[in-house]
């Protein structure tokens, strides 16, 4: 009988992988799904010119990433981890207590969060803060009196007479979402400092008041995937969107971008910090690691490198928006010299 | 008594009109209800191969390109390590745009006629010249892949009418593309390398082939384990157990673990085999793990199901003219129940061949642009590649996906039909 070769096979190939586990002859990747299509691109660059082997690059979400590249130092860990935000205090604590003491940070360049409509509903939308976490938060000012109520608003012009006399209907990530984690600190936050009934509040309920998100029907949690979000924005003239700017970057014929706090969501303005719901993009590199796994230093070298990240770089035909060049060239030398981080 | 029997005819008679209707009521909704269902697939078949077919081909520009010795090679060495490794491959379709294109000046004109041409070029330039190193000096016309934006722009997708400001290309590139398919060195060409390559992030050189690979190695994996432990499980339980509480209890929980979400047996092989057993992420072997785990009740199941329906006869045949058990099991009743076995592995593969939740746990939802060479080697399976191309913000991603997809459909069905095959083939009724 041929099957039981084959299943010996199998129990060899088992044996063999633990030996293979001792070394790893390509880079490993995880982290943030909004870091994924710039490190991917540069990955891919790294791989045809170099000749070394192409980087393995998964999409498990920031949180999740550092979760794996803090469990320890060795072949079965990941070398660099992406996040689409800073590294907690918390997380290098967990990092140093399972031995990865020397993380190096590099700031990768920014990226903005837009709410956007169909091209076809009109002009874009001209929309404060305030404006879009009256729209969005479960508990807002009571209108006509003190305290919070749930939220009564069910038209865009009921909040604000200028805005669109059509129903609020938000497509936005899901909580998992690095976008969202982001979302809300950048905007529903700022918005809802404008408040004074919410100020008032102690640290924790103010905290819950900001964050909290309507859960009546108008924010529609449409999953991590952008595309979607811009196929019913396309469908359905009155409804909204919430995502990443390379998403708006490749769909200006079918979407526009609603002007926030006066400022229009475009590269420059995003670049020069005005746009305000805009943040940057992380990688941390495990130093433990450079010297046994080939590929690290020619990663860093590809990513930090002008044709990359530069103004005209190939990243930014991917959406991403780069940093000021004294910025590029501080974390390039970080990059190079595996300056390890000290502290946040 | 003739009475009561008239009666009984009558009441029969009055009730026939109403039997009937009711029956064809009952035959009107089940054909609605697969009608409703051929609807269903039809739309889904329908939208998705309406998206997808265009993926199969691709837009190509021809180009003259002179293999300029002061670019491959300035110092005139012919050393070809040398060349490979430091000449610049780019520059010659570059080269070739600027000679096609003269009256084009300036820094960010000429980018811009650059990117007509897929940047995957540079590679296969260099990859003729190394392999053929007297093409140095020659001029050859080529067609070149062109860039996944103008390949929306041939297949139509982009709207020339929408303001210049709201497109991804400019009027300036719509012009050079349509002096280039009025020239007739614009064309639409098989895409092989949607079939052949791995992934990239670039639209027109991203491929299928790093998945299917996966794909397979992580089902042989499956295969190779599934099907002699599912079988072998099956004919203890099936000919060999006692009945007792002890194999009841087994069998209720192989019905259960046919039902558990996939999910927890991805979460499975993550504590056990990445965790304890320290094996690699993302490698098909650790997938085709975790897939026979999910597949196992499956063929269980349908190999009990097979064996119990040969015929006690047999086994009695067999033992009566002195055959043992092991010998009536493997001689008489095994090669019967063997077409309805293999029949539940392909429906258990099929189904294996389409999960992509329980391998997100074990690291094989990756960026991974090498074709895997070993069941050892990183790498993603279809539906995976599908979830990833799906959620890329490149418009030309989007034909991609619906076509992954169509592969995909079209080895589930390829497997369907070898089970239906094999079922009518050898199965025998008694």
């Amino acid at each position: 009988m041929l099957k039981r070769p084959l299943t010996l096979a199998v129990a060899v190939a088992i044996g063999a992988a633990s030996a293979q586990a001792a070394a790893r002859d390509y880079v490993s990747i995880v982290g943030s799904s909004t870091v994924y299509p710039f490190a991917t691109v540069v990955a891919e660059n790294f791989g045809k010119t170099s000749g070394q082997k192409t980087p393995k690059i998964e999409s498990t979400g920031s949180g999740g990433g550092l979760k794996l590249f803090c469990a320890g130092v060795g072949v079965e860990h990941p070398d660099i981890t992406n996040a689409s935000r800073r590294i907690k205090q918390s997380e290098i604590d967990t990092c140093a207590k399972n031995g990865v003491e020397e993380i190096v940070e590099v700031k990768v360049g920014y990226d903005g969060i837009v709410l956007a409509n169909s091209k076809t509903a009109g002009e874009p939308t001209n929309i404060s803060l305030a404006e879009v976490w009256l729209a969005l938060a479960k508990e807002v000012p009571n209108p006509n009196g003190d305290g919070l109520v749930a939220n009564p608003y069910k038209k865009w012009s009921e909040i604000n007479p200028e805005l669109p006399d059509v129903a609020i209907e938000v497509y936005g990530p899901p909580p998992t979402s690095g976008t969202r984690d982001a979302f809300v600190e950048l905007a529903l936050e700022a918005g809802c400092e404008a408040f004074e009934a919410v100020n008032a509040l102690d640290k924790d309920t103010k905290k819950a008041a900001c964050h909290t998100v309507r859960e009546d029907g108008a924010f529609v949690e449409a999953g991590e995937n952008d595309n979607l979000i811009i196929q019913k924005l396309e469908s359905n003239p009155n409804a909204f969107g919430v995502f990443g700017f390379s998403f708006l970057d490749q769909n200006a014929d079918k979407v526009q971008g609603s002007v926030v706090e006066g400022v229009e969501p475009t590269f420059e303005l995003i670049a020069d910090g005005s746009y305000p719901v805009s943040r940057s993009l992380y990688f941390y590199v495990k130093k433990a690691h450079v010297g046994s796994v080939p590929g690290i230093e020619g990663y860093l070298a590809e990513f930090s490198s002008e044709k990359a990240w530069g103004d005209e770089g190939y990243l930014t035909d991917k959406g991403l928006i780069p940093m000021p060049k004294a910025e590029r060239e501080k974390y390039a030398m970080a990059a190079k010299n595996l300056t390890p981080m000290t502290g946040l | 008594m003739t009475d009561t029997a008239i009666d009984t005819a009558s009441v029969v008679r009055q009730s026939l009109k109403k039997r009937y209707r009711a029956e064809r009521r009952f035959r009107y909704m089940g054909l609605g209800a697969i009608l409703l269902g051929v609807a269903f697939v039809l739309v889904l078949f329908v939208s998705i191969g309406s998206k997808g077919y265009t993926a199969f081909v691709q837009s190509q520009i021809a180009l003259e390109i002179y293999f300029d010795p002061d670019v491959i090679d300035p110092e005139g060495t012919r050393n070809m390590e040398q060349i490979g490794r430091v000449a610049d491959f780019s520059r010659l379709y570059k080269n070739a745009l600027k000679a096609r294109f003269p009256d084009v000046t300036g820094r960010r004109e000429v980018r811009e006629l650059y990117k007509l041409i897929s940047n995957g070029s540079t590679y296969r330039l260099r990859d003729m010249v190394m392999s053929n190193p007297d093409l140095i000096g020659t001029r050859q016309t080529l067609w070149l892949v062109a860039d996944d934006e103008i390949d929306m722009l041939n297949k139509g997708f982009i709207d020339r009418d929408v303001p210049e400001s709201n497109r991804r290309l400019s009027d300036r590139t719509i012009g050079w593309v349509d002096a280039i398919d009025e020239g007739g060195s614009l064309r639409k060409a098989f895409n092989w390398d949607f079939l052949v390559n791995g992934d990239s992030r670039e639209p027109e050189q991203a491929g299928i082939g790093g998945a299917v690979v996966g794909s397979l190695f992580t089902l042989l994996v499956t295969l190779m384990l599934s099907f002699p432990i599912g079988v072998a499980a099956a004919i203890y339980l099936e000919e060999f157990a006692p009945k007792n509480q002890f194999t009841d209890l087994i069998e209720v929980n192989i019905n259960n673990l046919a039902a558990v979400p996939s999910i927890v047996f991805g979460l499975l092989g993550l504590a056990v085999f990445l965790n304890f057993f320290g094996m690699p992420r993302s490698a098909p072997l650790v997938g085709g793990l975790v897939l026979t785990l999910m597949t196992l009740p499956t063929i269980i199941i349908a190999s009990r199901a097979a064996l119990k329906s040969v015929p006690p006869s047999i086994r009695e045949a067999a033992l009566g003219i002195g055959a043992s058990r092991v010998q009536s099991v493997f001689h008489h009743v095994l090669p019967q129940a063997l077409p309805g076995m293999m029949t539940g592995t392909i429906i258990g593969m099929a189904q294996a061949l389409g999960e992509s939740a329980p391998l997100l746990m074990i690291g094989m939802v990756a960026f991974i642009v090498e074709v895997p060479g070993g069941p050892l080697d990183p790498a993603t399976v279809l539906p995976v590649q599908i979830y990833l191309w799906a959620d890329s913000p490149e418009r030309a991603f989007l034909e991609r996906s619906s076509a992954a997809i169509m592969v995909l459909l079209s080895f589930l069905v390829a497997m369907n039909a070898l089970a239906v095959v094999l079922r009518k083939r050898f199965e025998k009724r008694w």
